[in-house]
Parts: structure tokens; C-alpha cells; sequence
């Protein structure tokens, strides 16, 4: 099976070990990984702020650089999604590339699905002592219908104790842009949220999405709060990183 | 209290700073979701229903010409007449006329959103005609001079204790020793003195949940009764409403009731479903003399073969607001326009102008809760992001914003570029860090506003993996 790795643009630049994790886990599950190097960023930015015609040209980009593989993960719900959902509406008009981006989209996959449900494998012998709580990215729940496959890959990891979080439905607050345009709206969002996970007692919070992760340390940060935050590959693949936001 | 739509930001940031506002926004899950979600899964295939009930209002909306006229015909013989208004201007006119003709000084109203989407009491108050608000919560928001915050619960921005000061401020006759602190006692006061406006009314006016094109009926749900009171008892009830809101035929209205109920407050049916056809016949003894509908477009029919189209589908069930976390957050007076939350952010720029209404679609983080729970699946977030796009197509955004968005996608269509500058960024923002986090950068002050930024590594995955 050969994996197309599109690591993400906030990836790449801010937590590369969420790259190094995910290359790991998916070469463990058995697949051959390439990660194409002139992969940039999905164009999702473009398509929330209706700029249309500079998410048709980088969306035309990932389809020529991935459209080779037999699948194609992200370790993003939100860019997944993108990639599933809104590249075939964001090109119907586009004659070549509308049946290119329906291929692409049927074979794209957000991480923890494609290890559940396609490449069948769980068991990464994952330690990790903490109490933690997951935090679902909206694109995942309801773009992508991802609910129990992260649940059930966190639930081998040793020494972990998964604790409910209230709301876990709701949104963090993060949107892209949105949490730049309306701050104040965003800052409401995150604390309820942050003030969740502490109600469970965890000190980590795990999530799928890079996006969700850096927007709530970075509030948990500025309010001085102790919880942890990691992607859940990194939680998969033992990464000795430090968490998010704990320097290097 | 004025509506302004482009002060969105500024009133948005007052609002989720005020605690009253917060106090009472926190009653949202207790008393809209979790009622929703008890009364869909009570339900045997509420998912179905839902299937069913977009099927019935995409029809509706796609066939408003023979709909219309068949309910134009139906209503005619049965004594009743139908007026057509392009607009607010012209619903209003058409309401004032329908007034004077028939004397009336005092109107009593049943809620109804296309009435404020229109600014009716202001215009009957313009003419000498007194309107008094018959909805509970529309009787107070009517008593503080306010819109309505909310469609279905138009003061729920308000806390019982803010009722209270409320009608101590406005009942002239109440006496300053009552106890008004239990729930109870605020609905008796307001019984009191709505019980006097319905004896007195020349006129009744109320909205409609659906329109019947084959019986030519209006239906209303309500949960106080005043709808009922407020159509029968005056001797003329004016009708006014969306064209929209027609639907085939009673059977089909049914399906759509079992819907607005259980998605807007969690029943299975509320304490009244009031249909009306008509003036009184010679062999009833209530109900009115004179029976008139005034169908409103306003805009509607400019939806019509759009990407917004099926906005035209909504209820009015609020469920969307509901389960919105930024209405949920700013509440409804923040958007300053009728419709707030996601169903608001798809119709408003359609309705006001998107210079006026830019801000309310892009106030969503996508989440896509809104569409989740929409009994007639209105895809909202869909909609929305069509605004945004008709937003940038008409170069509305700041320049600074679509500079930024120009430079960034340049970059990005060139990977070699996009690594140099990837690279370059990644190792300022290390060098930047303190304590594992960036506390400020320039051009940055939405971000900072309110978080700090997690240190990167200070290489990139691209240039890790090529050293590897």
C-alpha cells in the first residue's frame, strides 16, 4: 500500500514531530510512505475567506502531487476534510480537475481513520502515564464522521486513562482565521473549553487537529494554566517531544 | 436601541464580557439542547422525518408560484383576501392601510419575526395606531424598547430579575411591595394587564408557522394561548408572513409541525396549534370579521437559483442558534438584525447588503453544528462560505487582508519559495520564544489578543526529513 503523507502547512512548520509521529505509525501499520516534497498547504485558508481562485490553483496542486498514491493521509481532520468534502465543489466547474479532485477525495484519509478503518492496525504498544481527556476537532466529527477511531487507538495506549470530556461536541474556538478576526469570541470558546478538560481532572489534553492544539495551549499558556497538550500521533508514537508549548 | 449590523465586532466583544448576558445564555443547554436531543431521540426515525421535511420545503421553495396561487385561491374563497407586498415598505403600507379602514387604535400581536424583520410597531406607532405585543417574552423586549434576541425566545437575553425591574418600571398600577422573584408571579403580572389589551383590540395581528396552499390556512404555534386570543377576539386579524413559508397542503404542514416542535423546544407538540382559514362563517360563533394575509417577499425570491436558496427552507425553529457556540457566546443583539446565529448569517446578506451583514457569516468557525441539527438540513456553513466568497469577489475585505491572503497563496503555489520562507520563519520564531511560547509579534494582534503562540521547533518537518 503507498501512502502520499501530506503532513499540513502548520505541521511542517510548527510541531514536526506531528510528522515524524505519523510517518512512524504508518510505516508500523505496514505501508509504504513517500512524502512528496513540493506539498505546501491544502489552500483551506483560501476557501473559509471565499477566495476562490487561489484555492482552485493550490487545490489543482495537491491533486498533481498526490493523485498518484493509493491513499492519502493527513494527520488533520480540517485539512482531510478539505481535501474530502471541499476540493470536488471547490473545482466542479473545472472540466480535468473535478473528476481528479472526486478520486483524490475518496482515497484521502485523516490519520487515525485511515489506521482504524483501512489499514486495520491498533496496536502500536504506546505507553504514556497520564490522566487525558480528547478533544474531537469539529472537521473530524462532522466533516469526517471520525468519532470512535481515536477513542479506540488511545484506549491500547498503556497507563493512559481516557476521562469523558463534557461538551466534547462542541467547538474550541480556533476556526483558522476566525480565531484571529473575532478573538474575544474565540477566547470564550477556548476558556469554556479548557475549563472542561480541567473539570476532568486530566492534565493532558490530546486532539487531532494542530490547529485546535495551538490555539488552546496557547490560551492555557497566556492564562497560566498547567494542562498539557499533544497530537494524538504523537501520544501513538511514545514521541519524546516535550508537549506543545513546553519549548525544546 | 438601534440595529446595526456593522458593529458586530465591537458589540460582540461587549457581550461576551457581560456576566448578566452570560448568566442568562448559560440556560441555552438546559433549556433548548438537551430538550432537542431527548425529543428527537424519543422519536422513532427522527432522521428520517428530517429527509422527509427538507424534501417537503425543497419542493416548496422550488414551486412558490403555483404554491402561491393556489393558496391565494383557496384563502379568496373563503372570504378571506391576499395581499402581495415587495418589500417592508410596501408590507407595512399595506398593514396600515388594511388598519384605518377598519378604524382600529389598538392591535394586539401574536410574535412574529417578519413583523420586526419589516419594523412594524414603529410604523403603526407613526400612525396612531397602538401595537401591544401578546407573546410573554415579546411583552417585555416590547416594555425595554429592545429587538428581539433570539427567534422563538425573543427575551432570552434577560434573566427573571430583569423582568422584574422591567414591569416595576412600566406597570404604573403594580404595587411596590409585590414579591415578583418567582417566575410564577412575573407571568400573572403580565396575564393582568395583557388580559385588558385583548378585550380592548380593534385589530389582531400574528405571523405563521406554515401557509397550506389547498386549504389556504395559516398555521401558528404557540404555547400561551395569545395567538389564539389574539386572532379571535378583535373583529379584523391581518396575517403576516413570508412567502416561504407555503407549503403543499395540510398533510405535509403535519410532518414540518412534528419537526419545529421537538427542534425548537424539545416537545412533542406545544400547548397549541391554532389553524386559521378564514373569517368567521354564519354557523361559528367567534373569530374574526375580516381575514386578510399579507405575503412578504422582501427579497426572497432573489435567493431563488443562488447557492443561499436553501435558506428558504428554514422553520424558524432556532435550533441552529441553539446550538451555535458563538451565538452562545455573544447572544442575539450582538448581530444588530432580526435573524441572528447561522440561519441570520445566511439570510442577512441577502436581506441587508453584505457590506452591511459581512460580518455575520464570517462569525462561524464552521464547526458545523448548525447543519447537524437543522430539521430541514439547510447545509449553513455551505451558505455562509458562499457569502464570504460573493464578500471577496466584491473586494470588501480590508486590503490588508487580502494582501496577506495574495502574498501567502503566491508562496504557497511555489514550494521552493514556500520552503525558503517556512524555513526562515521557523527559525525567527524560535529565536522569539521565551518559555516555550511567543508572547507578541507585529501584524499579529488578533492572535495575541488573547493567547500566546506555542514555540515551533525551529526547523521544519521538510528540512528535518531531508537531513535525515
Amino acid at each position: 500500500m503507498r501512502v502520499g503523507l501530506f503532513v499540513t502547512c502548520l505541521v511542517d512548520m510548527m510541531r514536526p514531530s506531528v510528522g515524524f509521529s505519523t510517518l512512524q505509525l504508518l510505516e508500523r501499520a505496514g505501508c509504504e510512505v513517500v512524502v512528496p516534497p513540493t506539498q505546501t498547504c491544502c489552500g483551506q485558508p483560501a476557501w473559509n475567506s471565499g477566495a476562490d481562485t487561489h484555492c482552485q490553483d493550490l487545490a489543482r496542486k495537491v491533486i498533481d502531487t498526490f493523485l498518484e498514491f493509493d491513499y492519502v493521509v493527513v494527520p488533520s481532520g480540517s485539512c482531510a476534510g478539505m481535501i474530502r468534502n471541499h476540493y470536488p465543489e471547490a473545482l466542479k466547474d473545472d472540466h480535468t480537475y473535478h473528476s481528479r479532485a472526486l478520486s483524490l477525495a475518496k482515497k484521502t484519509y485523516e490519520l487515525t481513520q485511515f489506521l482504524v478503518e483501512i489499514a486495520h492496525a491498533t496496536e502500536f504498544s504506546a505507553k504514556y502515564k497520564a490522566s487525558a481527556c480528547y478533544h474531537d476537532s469539529c472537521s473530524c466529527l462532522r466533516e469526517l464522521s471520525v468519532r470512535e477511531a481515536p477513542r479506540q487507538l488511545l484506549a491500547k495506549v498503556e497507563g493512559l486513562e481516557l476521562k469523558p470530556l463534557k461538551d466534547s461536541d462542541v467547538c474550541c474556538g480556533f476556526g483558522g482565521l476566525f480565531s484571529v478576526k473575532y478573538p474575544e469570541i474565540s477566547e470564550r470558546m477556548a476558556d469554556d473549553k479548557i475549563s472542561d478538560a480541567k473539570d476532568t481532572d486530566s492534565s493532558l489534553v490530546i486532539g487531532p487537529d494542530l490547529g485546535c492544539l495551538l490555539h488552546l495551549a496557547g490560551r492555557a499558556a497566556r492564562r497560566g494554566e498547567t494542562l498539557k497538550f499533544r497530537h494524538i500521533a504523537e501520544v501513538l508514537a511514545n514521541c519524546p517531544h516535550p508537549s506543545i508549548g513546553e519549548g525544546t | 436601541m438601534t440595529q446595526n449590523p456593522r458593529a458586530f465586532r465591537e458589540a460582540s466583544k461587549q457581550a461576551v464580557h457581560d456576566p448578566r448576558l452570560k448568566q442568562a445564555l448559560g440556560r441555552i443547554k438546559g433549556h433548548f439542547q438537551l430538550a432537542r436531543r431527548f425529543a428527537s431521540s424519543d422519536f422513532p426515525d427522527f432522521e428520517a422525518l428530517r429527509d422527509q421535511g427538507a424534501a417537503i420545503r425543497e419542493h416548496s421553495i422550488t414551486h412558490l408560484q403555483p404554491l402561491l396561487a393556489e393558496f391565494e385561491k383557496s384563502v379568496t374563497s373563503r372570504g378571506g383576501k391576499v395581499h402581495w407586498a415587495r418589500d417592508a415598505a410596501e408590507a407595512r403600507q399595506v398593514v396600515i392601510e388594511i388598519l384605518k379602514r377598519s378604524g382600529a387604535r389598538r392591535v394586539t400581536k401574536g410574535k412574529s419575526m417578519v413583523s420586526e424583520e419589516i419594523g412594524l410597531n414603529d410604523a403603526l406607532q407613526a400612525h396612531g395606531i397602538e401595537p401591544i405585543e401578546t407573546d410573554l417574552g415579546e411583552y417585555i423586549i416590547q416594555l425595554r424598547h429592545e429587538p428581539p434576541s433570539h427567534i422563538i425566545a425573543p427575551a432570552f437575553h434577560l434573566n427573571k430579575e430583569d423582568v422584574a425591574e422591567t414591569f416595576r418600571g412600566a406597570h404604573r398600577n403594580l404595587d411596590p411591595s409585590r414579591d415578583l422573584s418567582e417566575r410564577s408571579a412575573l407571568v400573572s403580572e403580565a396575564r393582568t394587564m395583557l388580559r385588558a389589551a385583548f378585550e380592548g383590540a380593534d385589530a389582531g395581528i400574528t405571523g405563521a408557522n406554515f401557509l397550506t396552499a389547498r386549504e389556504g390556512a395559516a398555521l401558528i404555534v404557540t404555547n400561551e394561548g395569545n395567538g389564539d386570543l389574539t386572532r379571535l377576539l378583535p373583529r379584523t386579524h391581518i396575517v403576516v408572513t413570508g412567502i416561504e413559508k407555503v407549503v403543499p397542503d395540510l398533510n405535509a404542514a403535519s410532518v414540518l409541525l412534528r419537526l419545529l416542535t421537538r427542534s425548537a423546544t424539545g416537545q412533542p407538540i406545544t400547548s397549541y396549534v391554532s389553524v386559521m382559514s378564514g373569517p368567521h362563517s354564519p354557523e361559528l360563533s367567534d373569530g374574526p370579521r375580516e381575514f386578510h394575509v399579507v405575503l412578504v417577499d422582501n427579497g426572497r425570491t432573489r435567493l431563488l437559483g443562488t447557492p443561499a436558496q436553501e435558506a428558504l427552507r428554514c422553520i424558524r425553529c432556532a435550533a441552529c442558534l441553539n446550538h451555535c457556540p458563538i451565538y452562545g457566546a455573544v447572544g442575539g443583539h450582538a448581530y444588530g438584525a432580526t435573524y441572528p446565529g447561522p440561519i441570520g448569517a445566511a439570510l442577512n446578506p441577502n436581506l441587508l447588503g453584505i457590506s452591511q451583514a459581512h460580518h455575520h457569516p464570517n462569525a462561524s468557525t464552521f464547526c458545523g453544528r448548525c447543519a447537524e441539527v437543522c430539521p430541514v438540513k439547510i447545509p449553513l456553513p455551505t451558505i455562509m462560505r458562499y457569502w464570504r466568497a460573493r464578500e471577496y469577489a466584491a473586494g470588501l475585505p480590508p486590503l490588508s487582508n487580502r494582501a496577506g491572503l495574495g502574498l501567502w497563496a503566491f508562496a504557497a503555489k511555489r514550494p521552493q519559495l514556500y520552503r525558503l520562507i517556512t524555513k526562515l520563519a521557523s527559525r525567527i520564531l524560535k529565536r522569539l520564544s521565551r518559555d516555550g511560547r511567543i508572547h507578541a509579534l507585529p501584524l499579529a494582534g488578533g492572535w495575541f489578543a488573547i493567547r500566546d503562540l506555542p514555540e515551533p521547533e525551529g526547523k521544519t518537518f521538510m528540512e528535518q526529513l531531508k537531513s535525515s
